[in-house]
């Protein structure tokens, strides 16, 4: 094992990407199946050892080829990138846990073993983004992950599934293509690709025109690829026509992959180099953030569809990310990391359930939910805390990450007062979305009250990835220690590069 | 004279870019994308990039066109009018526009010697692939070795492609129930002439892949070339024939064998105790290294990009006739 420590960078990709094409070659769809877990869980494994490292020894390089960078490519992982290598692992690990059982519903089995290799390069494609240092890197893996991501997103049954994806695939390369303008013009300035060799040489560029626009490009292109208010419009309809547990998978990771390529690019290669960075990141940002908490979660509030309630909350908790990350302070960049992580655990959970509820209610409308907790008790105790990690209740993980947020806008002066009022406004109406769920199914009654005999719990294949997710938010919500402190490192790292 | 020329082939792309935009035909507009494609193409064999000109020649004028038609064949030939958002879709562009124009004004100069891009890692793989890796193409020496993770990522962006339509248009249903494809079997001339140019796309493709390392060329641009002969095949005779040669198994393990090929050199460098993807160790001597394994990387290039593309136009050609 020791031998292969220093491979552990390439073989967070490697494993994934060459379990694909094998994956096509299974004869049966349960041996795709458990290549798919087993390469997943693998990757959670390296992930794990890699945490473990960064906390020992700092930032790890690898040299892709034996080429020194910038004329080859190098990975690296730090604190950052090993925070969210958690995150993508760890969500493509529960949501494939819970897949055999809930897919069989959604895709066809002669189809399932094509499935099962989208997802793997959707698990590469994101872990790859992650560990490069290499700004070209970023788009290749970038393109891998968002085809897959479109073809495991077009698997879902509803064949409004197909306008969803296209949509999701219009804005993607559009969002994609921004970011590779603004990387070719760096390139034109700088002659570089390795992203802390574009830091130093940027520094004899400065603020030429050709900067200032790739600046531009990589922002508006990331944004939309990250779904930031108010270029999400593609989100909602995707997560909702998605098979279930891709909307797991997706909604804890994908669109948080790309927020971290926003932050990092912006803070690694131009926030030290180009005159009043800091104040345009911010001034831009910042209510563009406020506006997706308030306006998305209004929407949410008055939403039926159970999915897509849920897609609206995550474009208010993409505000709240960009939020802390918009403070440009090692405390919002804290939150900033801190609820990516966190926000998973907690979306991730609530997706479970949903996708656990759909074994026995067809349509996931809050109309046909009526008193189903007394059929499912265990699935909609696990919708509940979900919830309440959601909104941000103390012993959840979710409560961590909005003390920080909200103790990091202390610091902003006369801003504080209003900023604070939006976390708490935010808060309530999650407050009064997840509680419209609750309520009806805990106490509706009526003419969408469930009475028919065969709603019956989920089997325990489904509930057990689903209640360790529970758990792991309270675990987290208890002993928030790890996050934290990856966190914590992630945004010093992150503020050394300020001027 | 290659300025005047260059903006001749720039200015007739612009027209044929608004032709596009303009026509409600949508078998006009393939074509004029493909007519796009092959100015492009000699746009850049213009600007001494004869790598990407077989690429885009290769690929956006052949394949893509190709690709585009029987994808039409499935839909209706004109386009849907009356669409929404089309003003803030021109204010969007052109926006873009500008942002780009914008970015020209402090660019250097094109063919300054002076360039960022000529100045700092351009000079070092001019004087390192000599010696290093040995291969009389240096582009064949960025994109295989010093940068061929990078490569292996496009391989499997292919290889994604393929499995994405596998995956929605992958089964044929009703399979028995049409009677088979004939293609242009019953013209004469079409046949006599295909037939007679299709050993020779294939021979040229072969060409490409094992000559890129000397040339311009590569795995890409052969296994479009090689696909491209198969798809002319098809067409001539008939997908079920095409079919007969090459079976459905095989794409499948062409369009897998050759990710997995590319990846297996990585790994095998990788327990022959070097980094992942160094070539070097996979021989006694670190040239020789280098050389087997851009001969196999390329390979496995070419594999995946002709399953792919096959796998792609049979796809939709087995869907055409419900």
């Amino acid at each position: 094992m020791s031998s292969w420590t220093p491979h552990l960078p390439a073989l967070q990709v490697v494993v994934p990407l060459m379990t694909a094409p094998l994956a096509v070659l299974m004869p049966d769809r349960r041996l795709s199946w458990a290549l798919a877990t087993a390469a997943s869980l693998c990757a959670l494994a390296i992930a794990i050892v890699l945490v473990g490292e960064v906390r020992d020894q700092g930032n790890i390089v690898y040299e892709m080829g034996l080429w020194a960078p910038p004329y080859g490519i190098a990975l690296g992982v730090d604190a950052m990138s090993a925070l969210l290598l958690l995150v993508v692992t760890g969500a493509s690990s529960f949501a494939l846990l819970a897949a055999p059982t809930s897919l069989s519903h959604e895709v066809g089995h002669e189809r399932q073993s094509y499935f099962y290799a989208a997802w793997l390069l959707a698990l590469a494609g994101l872990s790859g983004i992650l560990v490069t240092a290499d700004a070209f890197n970023i788009f290749v893996f970038m393109e891998i992950s968002s085809l897959s991501a479109y073809i495991l997103i077009a698997g879902g049954p509803d064949r409004r599934a197909l306008p969803a994806v296209f949509k999701y695939l219009v804005m993607g390369t559009i969002g994609a293509t921004f970011y590779l303008i603004g990387v070719g013009l760096v390139y034109m300035m700088t002659g570089t690709l390795n992203l802390a060799d574009m830091e130093l040489r940027l520094a004899d560029v400065g603020d030429v025109k050709p900067i200032l626009v790739a600046a531009g490009f990589i922002t508006v292109g990331l944004a939309l690829k990250a779904a930031i208010f108010p270029l999400h419009v593609w989100l909602p309809n995707a997560y909702t026509f998605a098979p279930n547990v891709v909307t797991v998978f997706l909604a804890a990771c994908a669109t948080k992959i790309s927020i971290y390529v926003l932050i990092r690019f912006d803070f690694f290669v131009f926030q030290g180099n180009l005159t009043a960075h800091d104040w345009q990141f911010s001034y831009f940002l910042m209510p563009l953030a406020v506006l997706g908490i308030l306006v998305a979660s209004t929407v949410a509030i008055f939403e039926s569809n159970l999915k897509r309630l849920l897609a609206w909350s995550s474009v208010a908790q993409i505000g709240y990310i960009m939020l802390g990350a918009s403070l440009v302070s090692a405390a919002g960049l804290t939150a900033s990391m801190l609820h990516m992580f966190n926000h998973a655990l907690a979306k991730g959970t609530a997706f479970l359930a949903l996708s656990c509820l759909a074994l026995s209610v067809s349509r996931l409308d809050i109309k046909n939910i009526g008193g189903v907790a007394r059929r499912m008790p265990w699935t909609m105790a696990a919708f509940v805390v979900g919830g309440l990690s959601l909104i941000g209740v103390p012993g959840t993980a979710g409560f961590i990450s909005k003390w920080y947020l909200i103790s990091a806008t202390l610091d902003m002066g006369n801003l504080a007062p209003a900023l604070i009022a939006v976390i708490l406004l935010g808060s309530v109406m999650a407050v009064v979305y997840v509680w419209r769920v609750v309520e009806i199914a805990y106490f509706g009654q009526g003419a969408g009250t469930i009475t028919d005999d065969y709603i019956q719990e989920a089997p325990l294949a489904i509930l057990i990835p689903t209640w360790i997710a529970v758990l792991l938010n309270i675990w987290f919500g208890l002993t928030p220690a790890l996050p934290v402190e990856l966190s914590t490192s992630a945004a010093e790292l992150l503020m050394e590069h300020l001027r | 004279m290659n300025a005047i020329f260059g903006i001749f082939l720039l200015t007739l792309m612009l027209i044929t870019a608004i032709a596009v935009v303009r026509t409600r035909n949508l078998f006009v507009a393939t074509t004029l994308m493909g007519i796009f494609s092959l100015l492009l193409a000699a746009n850049f064999f213009l600007l001494d990039a004869a790598d990407v000109a077989l690429t885009e020649a290769a690929v956006g004028a052949g394949i893509s066109t190709v690709l585009l038609l029987s994808a039409l064949s499935l839909t209706a030939e004109q386009e849907k009018p009356g669409h929404r958002g089309r003003l803030l879709a021109l204010a969007v562009v052109l926006v873009t526009t500008l942002a780009l124009l914008h970015a020209t004004l402090d660019s250097p100069r094109l063919g300054d010697i002076d360039a960022p891009v000529h100045q700092h890692v351009a000079p070092w793989y001019i004087e390192n692939t000599p010696t290093a890796i040995d291969v009389p193409n240096i582009v064949t020496a960025v994109l295989a070795s010093f940068r061929g993770y990078d490569t292996l990522g496009e391989v499997f962006v292919v290889f994604t492609a393929g499995i994405g339509v596998l995956f929605l248009l992958g089964h044929y249903p009703h399979k028995q129930a049409h009677k088979p494809h004939e293609g242009l079997r019953h013209y004469l001339i079409q046949r006599l002439v295909g037939r007679t140019v299709i050993p020779f796309i294939l021979l040229f493709g072969f060409y490409v892949q094992f000559h890129g390392d000397f040339g311009p060329g590569g795995g890409f641009q052969a296994g479009a070339l090689v696909a491209a002969g198969i798809i002319l095949y098809a067409l001539i005779e008939g997908t079920d024939r095409a079919l007969n040669i090459i079976p459905k198994w095989l794409l499948n393990g062409m369009v897998a064998g050759g990710a997995l090929l590319y990846g297996g050199v990585g790994i095998a460098s990788m327990l022959m105790g070097g980094n992942f993807l160094d070539y070097s160790v996979l021989s006694s001597d670190p040239v020789a290294g280098q050389h087997l394994g851009i001969l196999l990387i390329e390979l496995g290039v070419g594999i995946t990009v002709t399953g792919v593309l096959l796998s792609i136009f049979f796809a939709f050609a087995s869907r055409k006739h419900f």
